[in-house]
């Protein structure tokens, strides 16, 4: 079996990357994602991998050469946070328009300005919508885990779509925590070999990859990106059951956490979820139904399945660790409304802000959120909508 | 492969790996430099392709010109896309799970290769891959409508360096991009023409034939752009090199090497008569800039033969 070791978020996830050994990596530092790639550096020019590293002058270019590795027929990873993503973002787009399986940990950072280095997710939301999968993690453990599926499931031959796995910066990629390792070859054979489709290195079929489509085909290729996102959560709930028969860990579409006969409930993704179920227990002891959702595919959002799980709540608070601008609520709570709103019965909804450039978040602050909750019940009268919180005044 | 000279029948043989029905305009230079350049060798080719006018007209919608792999990506990164190709080459070669030999050549336009390109060409040549860079340099963002790029010769006539009352076109020089990939210390740096075929033949050979990164500037006329006539892109790529506005040199291992010598320089102005985007430069009140464009084009020529006889090899050039 594999092994029990203390290591942080950066370190597990560069730990399963040494495990799937992928043919080509493409790497450019940036805090808090840096030592992820260092530490995977040191495996490959100390022979522990046989990946071929190409040390890029930027992140642009770094998912410019991860598309034209990934096309030319092979396993390809890179890892970026913050202002990095946001760099590449328009080949990010390409990437999944070119439909290729390529892996990248994005260990969530603020984005500028202000330059903050610190944890929140407005560089993963930024990329939300880019056609490809999000796998969320909360703490390394998970990172470790959504890694090691997020390439079984980006190169599944019913989707073939590029996956992100995000985790929290510093919280979960510079702590340490107690981690369970699979063996290599466990891992090595679960992602099993790499299935190249149309590779460009395959001279004696020339293909050609990039065309101008117009008026006439546009809209059919966009909208086959949207069959094919349809068909992602059965492949991420395959995937995960065969993680488990490997790991005894299990993995769903979203965490449910003391659910199931609860009034009221928290919504919120990666490390806080730590946190606010320590919250919801004391809750609980004190007699109040509260509970907690943490969503783990956050691309494609499974509307239905989320909506099944809270629907029979009274009253909901959405916790974004990033804003959307000009919107009228924060990016996770747009979701989960938007899923709630085709039934008559549905809970109230509140969202607030809070994490932002890695502000703490407090027991305090998932108190704050319940008892308004509560208070909802109370009074069915909602006092705002969105409000930050943990923000000074 | 040896750098064997290639004869014109032989040529003849070969098949054309760039299929007419693309939608270039009727005597675009960029199509024939490309033909050309696949033309030349025998090795197995990879090309990627930046946003720009060749992209966009040979592969659209179900079709496509291109007989080899071929992958556009974007508009500034066809050198990354290229070293994610070639690295993943290397990477399955030394697993053994190809065996052929592949060679990859990217392609821009000067827009993405000058400008937008420039940084992430300037990478991949740092990083050592094994590829050819080919800039087809039409002298301007043609395929958006013919704005100013820093490849655009002074003087020039584009849509956003517009000849006005104030401001008579282009006022700046030209990037010199040529001596700027040569300074990256790369084994191979040459200019070409598509109007001296032979020549053109021979450096996308000796090229292909160096490990490592090469980079060439080819000149690639424009009809449109350049406001001349559809059937002389090839009289104008001649006027370019025998007029010493584009010289035709490579250096290889840092020794410079002017390949094409015209007999007689001819005057700056035979080249750029024929072009509707310099006609103003003819006008009384810019004889001032037509003067300056020659002087550079001079001051530039005697430089290279400097560099030749300095630190070069005159006695090899032919
Ligand atoms: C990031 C980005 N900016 C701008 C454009 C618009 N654009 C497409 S092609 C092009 C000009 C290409 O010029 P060049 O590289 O010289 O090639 P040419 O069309 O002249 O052959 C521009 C500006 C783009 N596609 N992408
Ligand atoms: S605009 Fe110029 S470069 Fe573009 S296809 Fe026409 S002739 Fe060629
Ligand atoms: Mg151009």
């Amino acid at each position: 079996m594999g092994k029990v070791i203390a290591a942080t978020g950066n370190e597990a996830v560069a730990e399963a990357l040494r495990q799937i050994n992928p043919d080509v990596c493409a790497a450019y530092p940036i805090t808090p994602q840096t030592d992820m790639m260092q530490r995977f550096s040191f495996f490959t020019n100390n022979g522990m991998v046989k990946t071929e590293m190409i040390l890029v002058e930027s992140e642009h270019s770094a998912m410019s050469a991860c598309v034209g590795a990934s096309a030319a027929g092979g396993r390809v990873v890179t890892a970026t946070s913050s202002q990095g993503l946001l760099l590449m973002l328009e080949i990010v787009f390409i990437a999944s328009g070119f439909r290729l399986p390529i892996v990248m940990p994005v260990v969530n950072r603020a984005v500028s300005a202000p330059i903050n280095i610190h944890g929140d997710h407005s560089d993963a939301m930024a990329a939300r919508d880019a056609g490809w999968i999000q796998l969320w993690s909360e703490n390394a453990q998970e990172a470790y885990d959504n890694t090691i599926q997020a390439f079984r499931i980006a190169e599944h031959l019913d989707i073939r779509l590029p996956a992100m796995v995000c985790l929290d910066g510093f919280i979960i990629s510079h702590s340490i925590e107690r981690i369970e390792y699979l063996d290599d070859k466990v891992v090595s054979d679960f992602v099993g070999e790499f299935q190249a489709i149309n590779p460009l290195l395959d001279i004696e079929h020339p293909k050609s990859y990039g065309p101008l489509i117009l008026t006439d085909y546009y809209m059919e290729y966009r909208r086959a990106h949207n069959d094919v996102m349809s068909r992602v959560s059965k492949v991420v709930l395959d995937v995960a059951k065969d993680f488990e028969k490997i790991s005894g860990r299990k993995y769903d579409l979203f965490e449910t956490y003391r659910l199931e006969d609860a009034d009221i409930a928290l919504v919120v993704l990666n490390s806080a979820a730590g946190t606010s179920k320590d919250v919801i227990d004391s809750f609980r002891n004190k007699g109040i139904k509260a509970g907690l959702i943490k969503p783990r595919l956050m691309r494609p959002f499974p509307y239905a399945e989320v909506a099944e799980a809270l629907k029979h709540l009274k009253a909901i608070c959405v916790l974004d660790r990033a804003d959307a601008f000009g919107a009228s609520l924060g990016p996770l709570c747009t979701d989960i409304m938007a899923s709630l709103y085709q039934y008559q019965q549905k809970p109230v909804i509140i969202n607030k802000i809070y994490g932002l450039g890695g502000r703490d978040y407090l027991p305090s602050q998932a108190e704050y959120s319940l008892n308004e909750l509560v208070e909802i019940l109370n009074t069915g009268k909602v006092k705002t909508l969105k409000e930050y919180i943990g923000v000074r005044e | 492969m040896a750098t064997a000279p290639l004869s014109l029948k032989e040529i003849s043989k070969k098949e054309v790996l760039f299929a007419p029905g693309h939608r270039m305009c009727a005597g675009c230079g960029a199509p024939i430099v490309v033909k050309m350049v696949l033309l030349a060798t025998d090795y197995n080719i990879i090309a990627t392709n930046s946003t720009g006018c060749l992209e966009v007209s040979s592969c659209i919608s179900e079709y496509t010109s291109w007989k080899i792999p071929w992958i556009h990506v974007a508009f500034e990164n066809s050198a990354a896309v290229a070293s994610g190709v070639e690295t993943m080459y290397r990477s399955l070669k030394k697993k053994g799970k190809i065996d052929k030999e592949i060679k990859v050549i990217a392609f821009g336009g000067d827009g993405g290769t000058y400008d937008i390109g420039f940084q992430s060409l300037s990478g991949a040549m740092e990083r050592g891959h094994d590829m050819l860079y080919i800039c087809y340099d039409n002298g301007a963002y043609m395929n958006t409508g013919i704005q100013r790029s820093s490849a655009t010769p002074l003087g020039a006539d584009t849509t956003t360096c517009p000849v006005g009352d104030v401001i008579p076109g282009k006022l700046q020089q030209r990037k010199d991009l040529t001596k700027i990939m040569a300074a990256h210390g790369i084994p191979y740096v040459a200019q070409a023409s598509p109007g001296h075929w032979q020549d053109l033949v021979k450096k996308v050979r000796k090229a292909l034939d160096i490990k490592g990164p090469k980079f060439m500037n080819i000149l690639a006329p424009c009809n449109r752009g350049w406001r001349s006539q559809s059937n002389d892109a090839i009289l104008l790529s001649r006027l370019a090199v025998e007029t010493c506005y584009w010289p035709l040199f490579e250096i290889e291992n840092g020794v410079t090497r002017v390949t094409v010598k015209p007999k007689e320089k001819k005057p700056l102005v035979d080249f750029l008569k024929p072009q509707g985007r310099f006609k103003h430069l003819f006008a009384p009140q810019n004889e001032a800039l037509l003067k300056s464009a020659q002087e550079q084009v001079d001051v530039y020529w005697e430089r290279l033969l400097k560099e030749e006889a300095c630190f070069g090899d005159a006695e090899a050039s032919e």
